[in-house]
């Protein structure tokens, strides 16, 4: 396919946002349960919440790039039943107003509690917290099987597909959450640098699972199948015509292998060698400027990784258009 | 149940682009408005086109065939791209199983030709809109045109009945017959999209026999022991003077 990067700022700025919660509110479930001992303060969530609305926001507005009439944009909500995009444009802002909401509730203070179970206080922002958890898993799944739902297009039909979508916008999600720690609260960075490396290696394995599955993979359709014709031997002579159409533009990458095989590089690199190196590094000696390097480094590497994602994606329709007469 | 369809012969199919011509005409002159066409007599021509007829080579040479292959929308009768389109403006109608595109609610988002695995769908870069063969829904049912006209632009084009339009859900049809009797096929089965239109196979008479079948069996003159002495003039030989 080839890549549009409206959808690939889209994907990898709601993945973060998406992910900065989660570690917000793995965060705070494990100082209720007691699993440690030191929580963010309202600031920090708050803070934290703030900045996963704007990612979520700028991923909005790059999506909106990709349409060709965004003004009718909210008829999106209307086929929720059959189809992935409608359930991820209606999932967004379920989860923008409620993590909205649990940002405001931190802000505000407004520690109420709503009951307690043995020791355990569970209050207003948990309640609301475990909604938006929800919300975050369902977007999350919403978005990777847009793409995992297309039978046809056999390197994105896989399960892989939308574990990787959840576990990169995790650890994205969660680095940001250490590189935040670094400046509000510098000891809650073990705690997010901890998950951050544990997520990595799980992602790591994940999206290596996704290139040798894809490497291995056969094309089910060929220009035998394609125009039905039983013989070993078709050539294509002539796609019907010399100039380029949307089939010629839209489904293919148009790069060398060599290309694509350095943005495979590029992106193992950046997403997963240089953020552990420097996560390990901050665990013993934290600093400001090594988490920034992680996340940026991360983030660009997403970049790439989700180009390569899209790239990867071989479409049947190009049997049809290979060849100008 | 109606299901509308095109049969194409690929027996017959020269590879004039009539079909196509007349697409692009019918299409661009509708009350959708003009089908996008940019620089078409310049550099770099493009556009939105419904149809099109390409050219494959099959064998090697010199045991070779050139097949002209029209591919057009075949209207599915499980479509991949309707389910996926979020606002509904991607359908597929009760009455007579055409996909169409409401192109009054699309939003251009080209999900629906991620969708679609033979590329029928061709986003109008003017309307930003996802267009597609429409299997000429504004001439099959005009009551203004003659009843023979009431056909698709690209079926009335063909020179040589290449195409034939009809309902492949009634037996008793052209369309279904032909299918039936002459190996009509569906392309990329493997997706179980169900193609309605359909595909008649290169076909070629062979007369075929067997040495026997030259020599009649019971010839009387072989049943006598007849010779013929070819030293001696026989009775045509005396009389063809």
């Amino acid at each position: 396919m080839q890549p549009a990067f409206s959808v690939i700022f889209l994907t990898t700025l709601i993945g973060m946002g998406q992910g900065l919660f989660l570690a917000l509110y793995t965060g705070q479930v494990y100082f209720v349960l007691n699993v440690v001992d030191k929580t963010s303060t309202d600031i920090f969530y708050s803070i934290g919440s703030a900045v996963s609305i704007g990612l979520l926001i700028l991923g909005l507005i790059a999506s909106v790039f990709h349409l060709g009439r965004p003004e009718r944009a909210w008829r999106a909500a209307s086929m929720w039943r059959t189809s992935w995009l409608s359930r991820e444009v209606i999932v967004l802002p379920a989860v923008m107003g409620l993590v909205s909401l649990y940002g405001l509730v931190h802000f505000m203070g407004w520690n109420l509690t709503v009951m307690t179970i043995g020791a355990v206080v569970i209050d207003l922002s948990l309640i609301i917290g475990l909604f938006a958890t929800i919300a975050v898993f369902s977007l999350y799944i919403a978005t990777g099987m847009i793409y995992a739902c297309l039978k046809f297009l056999q390197e994105w039909h896989s399960p892989l597909t939308v574990i990787n979508y959840i576990l990169l916008g995790s650890v994205s999600g969660f680095t940001l959450a250490t590189l935040i720690a670094a400046h509000k609260q510098p000891e809650l960075i073990p705690f997010f640098a901890g998950w951050s490396i544990v997520l990595l290696i799980l992602a790591f394995i994940f999206r290596g699972a996704s290139l040798m599955r894809n490497k291995r993979l056969r094309p089910k359709s060929t220009v035998q199948t394609a125009i039905g014709i039983r013989h070993n031997q078709i050539k294509q002579k002539s796609m019907g015509f010399m100039g380029g159409s949307v089939n010629t533009r839209d489904f293919f990458h148009g790069k060398t292998v060599f290309f694509i095989r350095s943005i495979k590089f590029i992106f193992l690199i950046m997403v997963f060698a240089i953020p552990l190196a420097m996560l390990i590094m901050a665990l013993f000696k934290p600093s400001v400027i090594i988490l920034t390097i992680a996340t940026v480094s991360m983030y660009l590497g997403l970049l790439a990784e989700r180009w390569y994602f899209f790239a990867e994606g071989n479409h049947p329709q190009n049997i049809y258009y290979q060849t100008i007469a | 149940m109606t299901q509308l369809a095109l049969v194409i012969d690929l027996n017959v199919c020269v590879g004039c682009h009539a079909c196509v011509t007349n697409c692009k005409e019918w299409n661009t002159s509708g009350s959708a408005g003009a089908l996008a066409d940019d620089n078409p007599y310049g550099k770099d021509p493009t556009g939105t086109f419904f149809n099109r007829v390409q050219t494959y080579e099959v064998g090697q040479y010199p045991k070779t065939e050139t097949v002209h292959f029209p591919k057009s929308c075949l209207h599915c009768e499980d479509p991949p791209c309707v389910p996926v389109c979020p606002t509904g403006a991607s359908y597929k109608r009760e009455e007579d199983g055409i996909v169409l595109v409401d192109y009054d609610k699309c939003i251009g988002c080209r999900y629906c030709s991620w969708a679609c695995p033979y590329g029928a769908r061709e986003i109008d870069e003017h309307q930003k809109v996802m267009k597609k063969c429409t299997l000429c829904v504004d001439r099959i049912y005009d009551e203004s045109l003659p009843e023979a006209e009431r056909q698709p632009a690209c079926v009335l084009a063909c020179p040589t009945t290449a195409r034939v339009f009809g309902d492949v859900h009634d037996p008793d049809s052209d369309v279904s017959v032909a299918i039936r009797e002459q190996g009509g096929y569906q392309l990329m089965p493997e997706w179980g999209t169900k193609p309605s239109n359909h595909y008649l196979p290169r076909r070629k008479n062979h007369v075929s026999y067997k040495k026997h079948e030259l020599e009649r069996v019971d010839n009387p003159l072989k049943k006598e022991d007849y010779q013929v002495d070819a030293s001696e003039p026989s009775l045509d030989d005396v009389t063809s003077w």
